[in-house]
């Protein structure tokens, strides 16, 4: 089955990508709205990329790609992020 | 030094394999000697990495299972069909070398001046950062009261068991034995659903704080089950692990 | 100094001489990779529908299932580095779909369930070299697989065999999908290890 994991399953991607703990900031959903700490977003691992959605509506807020030893972030879905 | 942030080194860096324990035929808990460790949190977890001779890696995430003071060491549930920890719990020995970064976590960590009352809802491997939690609470000589609700498949699958059976004072533990119980068995010996919660948990006006790990599943039944009995979501505390045991 | 851990191996299969492309690794598992939650759509809500052709033309599941099948024997490669070897699959030819549709389009975007597209030539799609697949290894294609039918388009890397399937858009332009969008490669070829755009 497809393991719904957690923003705590990332807490070491974030912590390379953006030199900080990140599991305990503040996430607001751009779709609908929705606050809460990345450590309770609904996280995708092992595809081609990592997706990180909003466990109420879904939406794509984050996407981590690992390409050649670099690791690309986008967070347009994120609202807010703090 | 309550909320002080441990900064985790981002880098990857070696640890010595120092004695291993068996818990229980499936889970292997073994220590490391980390010479560049600056400390941890109860409830934060490590990545390991291995690298095969051709070059070949992979990465897994193991919650920390001592307390802030003691020996770091991972508590590791060997999968039937995992790929690292079989190795980690059938290969490694003492003396090997193991890649680790960490400590990794800042939501799913507990220190005193937190408070409580605790609920500690583990399910199955889960019990690993709880324990972590509750080894910080009796070095800390905090007498925050604890409930510890832990479910298992049997009584030899329950990871701990010794330790667990001597709680400190100021805290309770429950067993829910899923699939098997032992003769005379007078606990619960089903999966937590809804009335086991309301049995068991602090009344929602004593302001207890609760943390949840284990499976995705046991995650989601649980929170759902303690937020219908009151408990506001940002007093819930939730760490998934896959079906694989760890967080990847 | 570069790490390597005493006795790991990983769980990797020798491969047979250029049966694998460069930088994979042979598995006998068949890992579930996604990038959001499996959707349960009902049969009976489940159409197949290819758009931007002459005009819309939309199959049901009963009549989908109605349509000629192949049976297919194929290797898949995934951009995370495994191949899976002489995988069984039972599927509608996208040529048998395509056919009934008049259309002059160079490019197509498959959609899915859930909200994945991913974009391919329609060149790719015909000839035989792809499937709308609802069987594997002999059974239904289970849901975290991408069941009740998925895309399945071995000489790509395989997401571009995008699960959960829902229809094809036609396009005259190359547009891309959810993985092109975040930086994979437009085409996708695993011989020429196309897996960033760039590459």
């Amino acid at each position: 089955m497809i393991e719904d994991l957690d923003g705590n399953a990332i807490g070491g991607m974030l912590l390379e990508v953006f030199g900080a703990e990140m599991t305990a900031a503040i996430g607001t959903c751009g779709n609908c709205g929705t606050t809460g700490p990345v450590a309770g977003l609904a996280v995708y691992l092992r595809g081609p990329g990592t997706v990180v959605r909003c466990p109420v509506c879904n939406f794509v807020l984050m996407v981590f790609v690992r390409q050649h030893e670099v690791t690309c972030v986008d967070l347009m879905g994120l609202a807010a992020l703090g | 030094m309550a909320g002080t942030a441990v900064r985790g080194r981002l880098t990857w860096q070696d640890a010595t394999v120092g004695v291993v324990k068996d818990e229980t035929p499936e889970v292997r808990t073994i220590s490391l000697d980390v010479p560049q460790w600056e400390g941890h949190r109860a409830g934060q977890h490590l990545d390991v990495r291995l690298t095969a001779d051709d070059g070949y890696r992979a990465e897994r995430s193991y919650s920390i299972a001592s307390a802030p003071g003691e020996q770091v060491a991972i508590t590791v549930e060997r999968l039937p069909d995992g790929e690292v920890s079989p190795y980690l719990t059938e290969e490694l020995r003492p003396g090997d070398d193991l890649e680790l970064r960490g400590p990794i976590g800042g939501w799913f960590v507990w220190e005193p001046a937190d408070g409580g009352p605790l609920l500690l809802l583990a399910g199955g491997s889960g019990i690993v950062p709880l324990r972590a939690i509750l080894r910080y609470r009796e070095r800390t000589g905090s007498t925050v009261p604890v409930r510890l609700l832990y479910s298992s498949r049997s009584w030899p699958d329950v990871i701990y068991r010794d330790e667990l059976e001597q709680p400190a004072a100021g805290v309770e533990v429950i067993h829910t034995l899923t699939r098997l119980q032992p003769p005379g068995w007078t606990g619960y010996a089903r999966r937590v659903d809804a009335q086991m919660l309301a049995e068991v948990v602090w009344p929602e006006d004593q302001a207890p704080l609760a943390y949840v790990c284990g499976p995705t599943s046991f995650v989601e039944t649980v929170a759902t089950g303690l937020v219908g009995l009151g408990y506001p979501a940002q007093r819930v505390k939730t760490e998934r692990f896959g079906a694989t045991g760890g967080t990847r | 100094m570069s790490h390597v851990s005493r006795g790991f191996h990983g769980r990797r299969r020798a491969a047979p001489e250029g049966r694998v492309p460069p930088g994979q690794y042979v598995t006998e598992d068949f890992p579930v990779l996604s990038a959001g939650p499996t959707p349960h759509t009902p049969l009976s809500n489940w159409t197949f529908s290819i758009q931007g052709g002459s005009e819309p033309k939309s199959w049901t599941w009963d009549e989908f299932r109605a349509l000629p099948t192949e049976d297919i024997t194929t290797d898949i490669h995934c951009v995370t580095r495994w191949s899976k070897l002489d995988t069984m699959w039972q599927g509608v030819s996208v040529d048998t779909l395509l056919d009934l549709v008049e259309h002059d389009a160079a490019y197509a975007l498959a959609f899915s369930d859930g909200g994945y597209t991913t974009n391919l030539p329609v060149e790719d799609l015909t000839g035989g070299r792809a499937w709308v697949a609802f069987n594997y290894d002999g059974d239904s294609l289970p849901a975290e697989h991408g069941g009740p039918a998925r895309l399945l388009v071995p000489h790509l890397y395989f997401w571009k065999s995008a699960k959960w399937v829902r229809g094809l858009r036609l396009m005259d332009t190359d547009e891309p999908g959810f993985w092109e969008t975040y930086g994979y490669h437009m085409y996708g070829d695993p011989w020429r290890e196309q897996r960033y755009a760039g590459d």
